[in-house]
């Protein structure tokens, strides 16, 4: 009994935790927690094919459950063999017939999904961004605006009443990527030379985590996505501020000519500098970050540090080279990132 | 019936020299012997990739652990996947086919034996060049040694500016060189049932086993072609200058996912109908009846093998393909449920009112039912686009594909050892380590690929060598690791179990099972001519109408 008293509360909770996982969060990616128009349809879709294959499941396991204890053989059964039989066209013709009509629902519901994701266009005031993928990082490119950043993902939230949705231009520099904040949307892939497109509308603010969905070399693993869902003026603010050039500081002048100086240019832009590098990461507003490497690790001065002096340390096999700076070189070029706010 | 040469073949009982009896195994044409040797192969194989597997696991038994590099953990993927499908699955039920076709439809060898043997050492090559390249993959130094593009090898990966060195050329030729031998096997195990068929055998007379090899004879025909023409179109691309899959040249990447695909999904299915061809052969025995409904299996089948031709597609919901795109492979996939519903239904019916003995070989059908079930069922989930685009990529599909070929096709192989062990070696297998073995691999099974769902559902995407504390993942990963070692002590049970029994294991007899098919009609193990006197059938199960003279088959059929 009181096994029975102790584990009844914990799968209450382990059942709310699915129900309503907003209130106890079983996981920041779970599928089943959707916060966005398409998650949303996906989800209730989700929960018919579940319901039907259940259905199945019990069904089917009943029979064979009752099959294998009540025809199996035992002492009582006698000799000889049981009676031979060799088929039944009608009971064959049921079992053909019923699961041609569960399949006929199924698909009607899951056309009607598809519909309504695929074919939705933007509406006016939607944001336009342009996410290119690249070993092993994503680039945006805000419409209408000068702003690119990389792997951090800000979007207006969207009232259901009066839909602002993000619609993503999906490109790729390299090899295959995929884009999936499963909270959001299903995944859709970034295929070179093979522009897709998808959308989100979160109507929550908050941040909503993601990762990068389909294999594209060493460090698939560690191409984190984070979307971050801000009240329109929150955006707005975010948006404006992004679009002013980097300060420049004369306090961190020493670094800024070192970095100017070497091959950091060479891939990295930083707006309002002679960096005007395509390879890497914008680091126009690099502070404006939380993570550093794609998520690889927090953007803290420290890590920024180990970063610059070897990358690999933080991502084995990402493409950003160790530049063999000194420690003096290092301290000033990581004081002219953190300038960059 | 005993005409000079068998007499002489029985004379020589001496024992010939180690190096006279390797020779007859490397230069033998016989459909046994290349039998024999392709499961031998396979088994070796299948350690090879369950080790890579094991690997695999323990790296991702918690987050952030670093029991390998990520170079190795990418290696270790795409070895496990090529390794598995093409030189684990393929030659295993290649190997029994060579076996068994001949012999259940009364022949003495295959339609051609010599390009039997031909093929089977051309995939065994090339199963030997894929391995080669952990010590020849390395073409300029530090460029790495296995491939690591992952098993469906995606372009761009594969090209020249993405995969240095030579390990994607190993890939590459491995996968062509072991494929020009699966589709000689193929042609041959065709020709072989349509032409070899003993007296009295019309089609409809075949064991289903026969009708299913055939089926997948005609898959692996047509799906072979396509994936090896690619092979070569890729290395004409990174040695010739060619632009098929290159992107940045005006190439497509998408192109390489339909040549890939429109092999990898009937490739499911060349593994999953002989699958099918053990279950609808082990059933039977064991339930005591004949199989329920002979021509809607067959039917069935044929309608399997012709559907799953058109829907390769459902691999690439995610790759933007237009609404009537995805709504065509929504369902083509769906309707595959029809004919596979059916088989499951016939196999329950042939169980019921039956007098079920559970012997190793019945449990693992038994299992493969349940799982198979399971895995049909969520395949209906992924053929819903829409729900595929959440899990496709994740570890939700891995479990679903894994549920499929291990629980699925692999305990059907299982089964299929246990049920012509002793045809093949002379020998009953020990029934108590069998069901050990059985007992193992199930709770490994189930604690591996159970749970091995839900971080899909949470999230996570498959090909990851590590992962983010804080995701909900860790506990499932947790147990998902442990069930691997079930899995490993279940098979070494296995091998155990054949060594021990193959050399001391008691004498069989030519029909063990009260079985009622040809192939227990001869000597176990049975003569290299097979038949004495090629049989003369008039039913589906002739050893039935023998054993039955009051109330044969050939009355109802």
């Amino acid at each position: 009994m009181r096994i029975i008293k102790n584990t009844v509360p914990i799968f209450y909770t382990a059942a709310a935790a699915w129900a309503n996982p907003a209130s106890q969060p079983l996981s920041p990616t779970n599928i089943f927690a959707p916060a966005s128009t398409p998650a949303d349809n996906i989800s209730a879709l989700s929960f018919l094919v579940l319901a039907v294959t259940g259905a199945i499941f019990l069904t089917v396991l009943c029979l064979l459950l009752y099959a294998i204890v009540r025809f199996r053989e035992k002492p009582t059964s006698g000799l000889g063999e049981p009676a031979q039989v060799y088929g039944s066209t009608q009971v064959e013709l049921a079992w053909t017939v019923i699961p041609v009509l569960v399949i006929v629902v199924l698909f009607l519901a899951t056309v009607r999904v598809i519909a309504s994701i695929q074919n939705a266009t933007p509406p006016p005031g939607a944001v336009e961004v342009s996410v290119i993928g690249h070993q092993y990082w994503w680039e945006y490119h805000y419409a209408h605006s000068n702003v690119v950043t990389a792997n951090e993902l800000h979007v207006p939230v969207s009232n259901p009443a009066h839909p602002t949705p993000t619609f993503l231009t999906l490109l790729s520099a390299d090899t295959d990527h995929s884009f999936w904040v499963p909270r959001l949307a299903g995944k859709t892939d970034l295929i070179p030379n093979h522009p897709n497109s998808t959308w989100i509308d979160p109507h929550e603010t908050g941040l909503y985590l993601g990762q990068c969905a389909q294999y594209c070399g060493v460090e698939h693993a560690k191409m984190l996505l984070r979307v971050y869902v801000q009240t329109r003026d929150q955006f707005d603010h975010w948006l404006a501020q992004q679009s002013r050039p980097a300060v420049a500081s004369d306090a961190v002048d020493a670094g800024r000519r070192t970095f100017e100086s070497i091959a950091c240019v060479n891939c990295h832009t930083i707006r309002g500098t002679a960096a005007v590098g395509k390879f890497g990461p914008d680091l126009t507003h690099l502070m404006s970050r939380d993570t550093i490497g794609a998520g690889a690790a927090l953007n803290t001065p420290a890590n920024l540090r180990r970063w610059i002096q070897n990358p690999n340390a933080l991502k084995p096999g990402c493409l950003m080279p160790a530049m063999g700076l000194s420690d003096s070189q290092l301290d000033a070029v990581t004081a002219y990132m953190e300038a960059l706010r | 019936m005993s005409t000079a040469s068998i007499t002489i073949g029985h004379a020589s009982s001496e024992r010939p020299p180690l190096v006279e009896t390797l020779h007859q195994w490397v230069t033998t044409v016989d459909h046994k012997r290349l039998g024999v040797l392709y499961i031998l192969y396979a088994l070796i194989f299948l350690v090879f990739g369950g080790i890579e597997a094991t690997i695999m696991r323990i790296q991702l038994i918690r987050p952030h652990n670093d029991f390998v590099s990520p170079e190795v953990f990418n290696r270790m993927f795409t070895m496990h996947g090529t390794t598995m499908i093409f030189f684990a699955a393929m030659p295993i039920v290649f190997g029994f086919a060579n076996y068994l076709v001949p012999l259940m439809v009364g022949a003495r060898d295959m339609a051609f034996p010599r390009l039997n043997a031909f093929s089977f050492w051309l995939s065994a090559f090339g199963g030997f060049l894929l391995y080669f390249s952990f010590l020849g993959g390395d073409g300029l130094y530090g460029a790495g040694n296995a491939p690591d593009v992952g098993w469906f090898a995606y372009a761009p990966l594969t090209s020249q500016t993405f995969s240095l060195g030579h390990s994607t050329d190993f890939w590459i030729l491995a996968v062509f060189v072991s494929g020009l031998g699966s589709m000689g096997t193929a042609i041959n195990i065709v020709a072989t049932v349509l032409c070899m068929r003993c007296p009295g055998m019309t089609l409809g007379k075949m064991p289903l086993l026969a009708w299913l090899n055939l089926v997948m004879g005609g898959l692996v025909i047509l799906s072979m072609s396509p994936l090896t023409a690619a092979q070569l179109m890729l290395l004409i691309d990174r040695y010739l200058g060619g632009h098929f899959f290159d992107a940045q040249a005006g190439g497509s990447a998408v192109l390489w996912m339909h040549f890939f695909w429109i092999f990898g999904h009937p490739e499911v299915y060349v593994l999953a109908i002989p699958a099918f061809a053990f279950a609808s052969e082990i059933i039977p025995v064991f339930s005591r009846k004949a199989i329920f409904g002979y021509p809607v299996m067959v039917a069935a089948t044929l309608a399997i093998g012709f559907i799953s031709m058109s829907v390769w597609a459902h691999h690439m919901f995610t790759v933007g393909m237009t609404a009537a795109g995805n709504t065509f492979f929504v369902l083509s996939t769906m309707a595959i449920a029809v004919p596979t519903g059916i088989k499951i239904f016939n196999w329950l019916a042939t169980m019921w009112g039956g007098k079920i003995q559970f012997r190793t070989p019945m449990l693992f059908c038994v299992a493969f039912l349940f799982q198979f079930l399971i895995a049909g069922l969520t395949g209906i989930m992924l053929s819903a686009a829409p729900f595929d685009w959440q899990l496709s990529g994740s570890y939700f599909v891995v479990a679903h594909f894994h549920y499929v070929i291990v629980g699925g096709i692999l305990f059907t192989v299982f089964g299929a050892f246990y049920y012509w062990f002793p045809k093949m070696s002379g020998r009953m297998y020990n029934e108590a380590l069998g069901k050990l073995h059985f007992w193992l691999f199930a709770i490994g099974f189930h604690l591996t690929f159970d749970f091995m769902h839900i971080p899909g559902l949470l999230g996570m995407p498959r090909r990851i060598y590590t992962y983010e504390p804080g995701r909900g993942w860790d506990i499932w990963n947790l147990i998902v690791t442990i069930g691997v070692f079930f899995q490993a002590a279940g098979t070494l049970v296995f091998l155990g179990n054949l060594l021990w029994s193959k050399w001391r294991g008691v004498a069989a007899g030519s029909d063990p099972w009260d079985a009622w098919t040809l192939e227990w009609s001869t000597a176990s193990p049975p003569p290299a001519y097979n038949f004495a006197v090629l049989p003369e059938v008039r039913s589906r199960r002739p050893l039935w109408d023998l054993k039955h003279p009051e109330d044969p088959d050939w009355h109802y059929e």
